[in-house]
Order: C-alpha cells, then sequence, then structure tokens
C-alpha cells in the first residue's frame, strides 16, 4: 500500500483560514504529481503516528502568525523521526530551533535571489536560484547541519549532516515546485 | 482570530484604467454588490499611479482599522507575487493579518468550483489575445470554463485572469441577499482589449 506524506499545518489554530494559504497548496502539488499527502494540526502530532506516513513537510503560516514559538516544545518528537523532513518556511525554524539554533528577526516579503552554495538531494546543483519569502524571522544554523544557501546567522536552507531533514526559508509552492516534487522523491 | 467576521468589503476606484495593482472595469458598481451581499462597503480613490497607489491603498485599510475596527484582511490573490507581495508589505507596516484562501490555487478547478457554489459571473474586459469582443458580457459556464481551459494550454493565458488577461464582475452568490440585473450595457472594444460597461442595474430578489 502506498504511504503518504504527512503535512503538519503550523498555523496557531485550528482549520484556520491560513490553511488554505499554507497547507492546500502543498498538498495540491504533492497530488498533481501523484503523491498523495494528509494535513494534520501541529497540536494533534504526538510523533506515535510517523509509522504511517513516508516523509513529513512542516508548513509555514501566515507572516503575524508566529505561534509556533510559543510551543516548540510539541516539536520533540522531530528530533526521534526517522523519515525524511522538510521544513518549509516557520517549519524550517522550527527544525533549526528543535536542533539546538536560534530564532532571530529577519523580514523579507517578495521573490528573492538565493545562492545555492552546496549540492543537495533536495535542491540539486549549487547555483542562483529565486524564492517567494513571506516571513519575520529566520534560524540560525544549528550544530549538526550543513549550510545550503543563506548565511550561518541567517540560513535560507539547510539540510542535516547525516538524516534526510532539510529545510527552506522560502515557498517551493510559489515558482518552485521542483522542490516538492524532488522531496517526495527522495 | 477564533473566529472571523466581515466587517466590511474595500475597494480602491482607480483613476487609471491601467492600474497595476487593482480591478478597474465597473469597480464603481461594487457598492452594489455590497448592498445585495449586506456588507458596507469603504470605497477609496486613487489615481493609480504604479506604487503611488499602495499608499492609498493603506490609507483605505488605516480607514478601516479606525472605522471598522479590522484585524485583518483577506484578498483574491491567485497567482500574482507582485500584488501579494505589496498587499502583505503594507499588512505588516500597519499590524495586519492577511489572509489569501485561493493562494496558488487550480484556476480552471477554481472557476468550476464557483459555478457549483451557484455564483453568477459575467466577463467585463478583455485584455489579450486571443480574446476578442465575443467574450464580453459572456456568463461563466462549464462551457466557457473549458475553453478558457483551451486557451490556457494553447497560449498560457490565466483562465481566472490573474494575470490581467480578462476581468469579471459578479451578478449573484451563495452570500448575496439579492441578485444583480443587468437591465443596460454597452460595449468599447479594440485589437483584443475591451470592456463590457454596467450602464443600468437593478437589486432582484432571490
Amino acid at each position: 500500500m502506498m504511504k503518504q506524506i504527512l503535512l503538519v499545518d503550523l498555523c496557531r489554530e485550528k482549520d484556520s483560514l491560513s490553511r488554505y494559504e499554507f497547507v492546500d497548496p502543498i498538498a495540491a502539488t504533492l497530488g498533481s504529481s501523484g503523491y498523495l499527502s494528509m494535513a494534520i494540526h501541529f497540536s494533534d502530532v504526538t510523533g506515535d503516528e510517523m509509522e504511517n506516513y513516508d516523509k513529513i513537510i512542516l508548513c509555514g503560516t501566515a507572516l503575524k502568525d508566529d505561534g509556533y514559538q510559543e510551543t516548540l516544545c510539541l516539536f520533540s518528537w522531530i528530533k526521534q523521526c526517522e523519515k525524511p523532513i522538510l521544513g518549509i518556511c516557520a517549519g524550517m525554524q522550527v527544525i533549526g530551533a528543535v536542533f539546538g539554533g536560534k530564532i532571530v528577526p529577519q523580514p523579507a516579503i517578495g521573490l528573492e535571489k538565493m545562492v545555492i552554495v552546496k549540492n543537495s538531494p533536495l535542491l540539486g546543483e549549487a547555483r542562483e536560484i529565486e524564492g517567494y519569502h513571506l516571513h519575520n524571522y529566520c534560524v540560525t544554523l544549528p550544530d549538526g547541519f550543513m549550510l545550503l544557501a543563506g548565511l550561518p546567522r541567517a540560513a535560507n536552507a539547510f539540510q542535516h549532516e547525516t538524516r534526510p531533514i532539510y529545510g527552506i526559508i522560502f515557498h517551493p509552492e510559489v515558482r518552485n515546485r521542483w522542490i516538492l516534487d524532488r522531496f517526495a522523491n527522495l | 482570530m477564533e473566529k472571523n467576521e466581515v466587517a466590511c468589503l474595500i475597494t480602491l476606484i482607480s483613476e487609471n484604467p491601467d492600474s497595476y495593482m487593482f480591478h478597474t472595469p465597473n469597480i464603481r458598481h461594487t457598492d452594489k454588490q455590497a448592498e445585495a451581499i449586506g456588507i458596507p462597503i469603504l470605497s477609496w480613490p486613487t489615481q493609480g499611479v504604479k506604487e503611488e497607489e499602495l499608499d492609498d491603498l493603506q490609507a483605505a485599510l488605516v480607514y478601516a482599522v479606525e472605522k471598522y475596527g479590522i484585524r485583518g484582511i483577506v484578498t483574491g490573490a491567485i497567482e500574482s507575487v507582485y500584488q501579494a507581495a505589496r498587499v502583505q508589505r503594507i499588512c505588516r507596516y500597519l499590524d495586519l493579518w492577511c489572509f489569501n484562501p485561493l493562494w496558488q490555487i487550480d484556476q480552471v478547478n477554481y472557476l468550476g468550483r464557483l459555478l457549483k457554489e451557484g455564483f453568477q459571473v459575467i466577463i467585463c474586459g478583455v485584455y489579450a489575445y486571443p480574446l476578442d469582443a465575443s467574450w464580453l458580457g459572456e456568463e461563466l459556464t462549464e462551457e466557457v470554463v473549458d475553453r478558457l481551459a483551451g486557451l490556457q494550454e494553447k497560449y498560457k493565458i490565466n483562465p481566472s485572469g490573474e494575470g490581467g488577461e480578462l476581468e469579471t464582475f459578479v451578478l449573484d452568490g451563495p452570500i448575496f441577499q439579492k441578485r444583480i440585473e443587468i437591465l443596460g450595457a454597452s460595449q468599447c472594444y479594440a485589437n483584443y482589449r475591451g470592456q463590457f460597461v454596467i450602464e443600468k442595474m437593478r437589486l432582484v430578489d432571490k
């Protein structure tokens, strides 16, 4: 039986208006590539359900929604999870913070060019790409992670050194859907 | 925002018909739509000058905060990064929530969903080849959606007009308490650019 990709909804409230904007487009992109997904609000995720899924994506939130920063203790399951994980925007910040990085102010809105500094299974070869940013914060590079784009004090993309855990601060559902395809194919 | 109450509608009335940010065909008739829906509308003028028109949008939102106590806005942005990013920046500056529930939605599916949910929509502006005068005043139907989907495949046209290829006007929908009936209209058209101008209309019981 084909397993699904778990989409963790990081919006402050369950079934919020933001879910249509930050979770549904990820599900639609995966669906159009033939991948099944299931969305669950972060407050309902315990970590025990991970065996039911092939991969996990932590989705982004609205610009004004930084509630995830107050509930980081609910994400400790990430450290034990052995499945491939991709964090998008707020999701990247959560992954970074769980592994010891620091969430710091770094507002950005709109399309911005970024230099990918290292080859990776997620983003491919080192080169310049353009991504859609919508965030007030980013995260510093935690110990045990490699920088894929940005700076150690403000990472745009990172990868765990030994595990298939990735984070990107920009939104791949806007003009970079290939990144979701690559993650689904890992 | 545990519950979202719609306090008002906001329309920017642009003097420039080619505004980068704002819809312009029949825009003054949004007051009739607001009346049909039963929600107050805030109509705010702008000269429609590129980038400067954002100051007018910001002023309208400031006024809406003062008059209606809004804590956030909902936009219909689907694909336009240009428009979405600018609205997000204004909301950030004003500390307002910004919701874009249609963001990145599949446009053909979206048009089909409008029909399924009972929206009555007409095309009131065309601005790109091969959309000619025959499209003006056309009501959105399954057949029209199929034709738009075909144009998307062949010409990369955004079926919902998100790239400014076409503009629409809503006459009825699930939240309308009354529907709008057009009693008189005219057309102007040349070289794949034209408008269906509503000149007379009335509200009709549903």
